[in-house]
């Protein structure tokens, strides 16, 4: 079976002011489907950038990045919000969520992108909420809520749409420590229960402990992995 | 549809400062109403003013004034059907302060050149039998509490009669309702021949001739016909159509339409950059939920829709308001124009007006939500 996201020699570089910063240095790597991966490494490691590529915010400067079978790396801006949109459910480490919207109003948001009736969606909506055990703050806008209880709506919110990988850019990192086990042992339930693909950023080894494989950048090269049980 | 509570959101971010940017929108649209409600309904009337009306005046001026004499040979141009005339008397009852519009005229001929002018046919016959008979408006009438048969004393600062006296008696002979006209229509008639007999001086001569013609479209030719018989004579004379003649004797007051269009230029330029600074200011405040909009999957044409929109449901919700109140307060401006409506086309106007100030406010900071870069914008750059 093929990989689900495939990186081939991928290299990406950035111009701050008159330098030529290179990020990634050729990097290849295979996820498979319903992989749970940690990224790890140092800050300035890379790992954000090859999260980005992944989840086509952002495109290489040379080699190729294929999810789900396609070739993203040369989709026009266009077509890349389009592809996002039905294959990438997203988490930031700041939730992210739109503060003058409920909870319910901010999971609905990927699915106004789909063709589903109105009743299609509040159906999907509440689903999403009851799964990250949130359905009794669905009318709570953001700053009503606890930061546990934010990136709970975010995970809603990134599974809504039922999209074939889910990205994690430090999901704990503005959590305390149970709250931070409470939604890694939710995305592993994830993982596990609906087979969710997860590729997650993290510096916490503890938060990388619930990933069934880990991955260490350091300078923009992957150097070691390690495999969880 | 399904978009509007984001766009709707997002205008609500900031409650003041949308309330406040509403504000200032409603104010420079209910300023747009009145002013352009002016505007339109006075060209309104105007154009809706009787073409098969002239008026003939002294060109150099009319007030100048022109013989009497003309009358006969402006009643031998082919076209015209009947000539009254129009002498401008003044006056005042009882106290300066009661102006009343009095005219000297040929008043059978008169209420047959105004046809939408209901007077009953025995009030022209009394006033036809007394020389010092006066017909007023049902209004003036009401106003002062005039009775048929009661003598009214007249006073007036520019006619003294050959007793002397600035103060003139008329006896009421007859009301006339002349609703249907609208505003402007004179409310007090005197007989020509008694005031031209009993004045002390300036004898024999007339303000205005007013020509009704039997076809609208022979108007200019029979204008040209009447102006044609004085020329190079002692007083030329000058022919117009109703509305032109309105619309010269309102661009003696104002250029109603240069002042309506300059201040509200000056209003709407000065908005413009009211409503863009707001608007920029906003999606600089919400540049991280744009990029996570986009994160999610919304194209950089559909941001730019977003905020468009978002700008275009503020200027017009605010410009309704601000059309509503000003045509609410037409009613009270009756003293001033009359029982003039704030015309349909005005709202029109407004509302065309609200989307492209919206389009022009909304645009640059719509094209900067639509390039944002999310890499950069998700990570504060």
């Amino acid at each position: 079976m093929s990989p689900i996201v495939s990186l081939r020699n991928v290299k990406k570089s950035y111009v701050r002011g008159k330098q030529k910063v290179e990020v990634l240095h050729g990097v290849d790597l295979d996820i498979e489907a319903g992989e749970f991966l940690a990224l790890m490494g140092p800050s300035g490691s890379g790992k954000t950038t090859l999260l980005n590529l992944i989840a086509g915010l952002d495109q290489p400067t040379t080699g190729e990045v294929r999810v789900a079978g396609k070739r993203i790396d040369s989709l026009s801006r266009g077509a890349l919000a389009a592809w996002r949109a039905r294959h990438i459910g997203f988490i930031f480490q700041f939730y992210n969520l739109l503060p003058v919207l409920t909870a319910e109003a901010n999971v609905e948001v990927p699915l106004l992108l789909t063709k589903l009736s109105r009743a299609e969606r509040k159906q999907r909506v509440k689903i999403a909420l009851e799964l990250v055990g949130l359905a009794d703050r669905a009318k709570h806008k953001p700053n009503e809520l606890s930061g546990g209880q934010q990136q709970r709506v975010a995970i809603a919110r990134a599974i809504v749409a039922d999209p074939t990988l889910l990205v994690c850019d430090e999901p704990t990192g503005d959590l305390d420590r149970q709250n931070a086990e409470e939604i890694m042992a939710l995305l592993q339930a994830l993982n596990r229960t609906q087979g969710k693909t997860i590729v997650m950023v993290t510096h916490d080894p503890r938060a990388a402990s619930f990933a069934s494989r880990e991955l260490h950048l350091d300078k923009g090269q992957l150097i070691d992995a390690v495999a969880h049980a | 549809m399904k978009y509007f509570r984001l766009v709707w959101a997002g205008l609500w971010r900031k409650k003041a400062r949308t309330i406040l940017t509403m504000l200032s929108i409603v104010v420079a649209f209910f300023l747009f109403g009145v002013l352009q409600g002016v505007n339109q309904g006075i060209n309104e009337v105007v154009n809706n003013l009787n073409v098969d009306r002239l008026y003939t005046s002294a060109k150099s001026n009319m007030v100048d004034g022109i013989p009497i004499a003309y009358r006969d040979r402006i009643k031998s141009v082919p076209g015209v059907l009947h000539v009254s005339h129009w002498t401008f008397f003044g006056g005042y009852y009882k106290e300066a302060k009661n102006a009343i519009p009095a005219f000297a005229t040929d008043a059978r001929e008169l209420f047959a050149i105004y046809r939408e002018i209901k007077i009953k046919p025995e009030y022209l016959d009394a006033m036809e039998r007394t020389r010092t008979g006066v017909l007023v408006s049902e209004q003036l009438a009401d106003q002062y509490g005039w009775k048929i048969g009661d003598r009214i004393p007249l006073g007036t600062s520019i006619w003294t009669n050959k007793e002397g006296s600035n103060t003139w008696y008329f006896d009421l002979v007859g009301t006339f309702d002349a609703s249907e006209f609208g505003g402007g229509f004179p409310s007090f008639y005197i007989n020509f021949d008694y005031y031209d007999e009993a004045k002390a001086f300036g004898q024999g001569v007339v303000h205005y001739y007013i020509v009704r013609i039997d076809d609208p479209r022979n108007a200019v030719s029979i204008a040209k016909a009447i102006d044609t018989q004085f020329e190079n004579s002692m007083n030329e004379t000058r022919t117009q159509t109703e509305s032109q003649l309105q619309q010269t004797q309102i661009k003696q007051i104002a250029d109603i339409n240069f002042i309506v269009n300059a201040i509200v230029g000056a209003v709407f330029f000065t908005l413009l950059f009211l409503t863009a600074n707001t608007m920029m200011q906003s999606i600089r405040e919400r540049i991280p939920e744009l990029a996570v909009l986009k994160t999610l999957g919304f194209s950089d044409n559909k941001v730019l829709v977003l905020v468009l929109v978002e700008a275009c449901v503020l200027c017009i919700i605010a410009a309704l308001v601000g059309l509503a109140i000003a045509a609410a307060a037409f009613p009270g401006l009756k003293v001033i124009l009359g029982n003039l409506p704030m015309p349909p086309i005005v709202v029109i106007m407004g509302v065309a007006l609200a989307v492209g100030l919206a389009l022009v406010s909304g645009l640059p900071p719509a094209i900067r939500a639509q390039r944002l870069n999310i890499v950069d914008a998700l990570a504060s750059r």
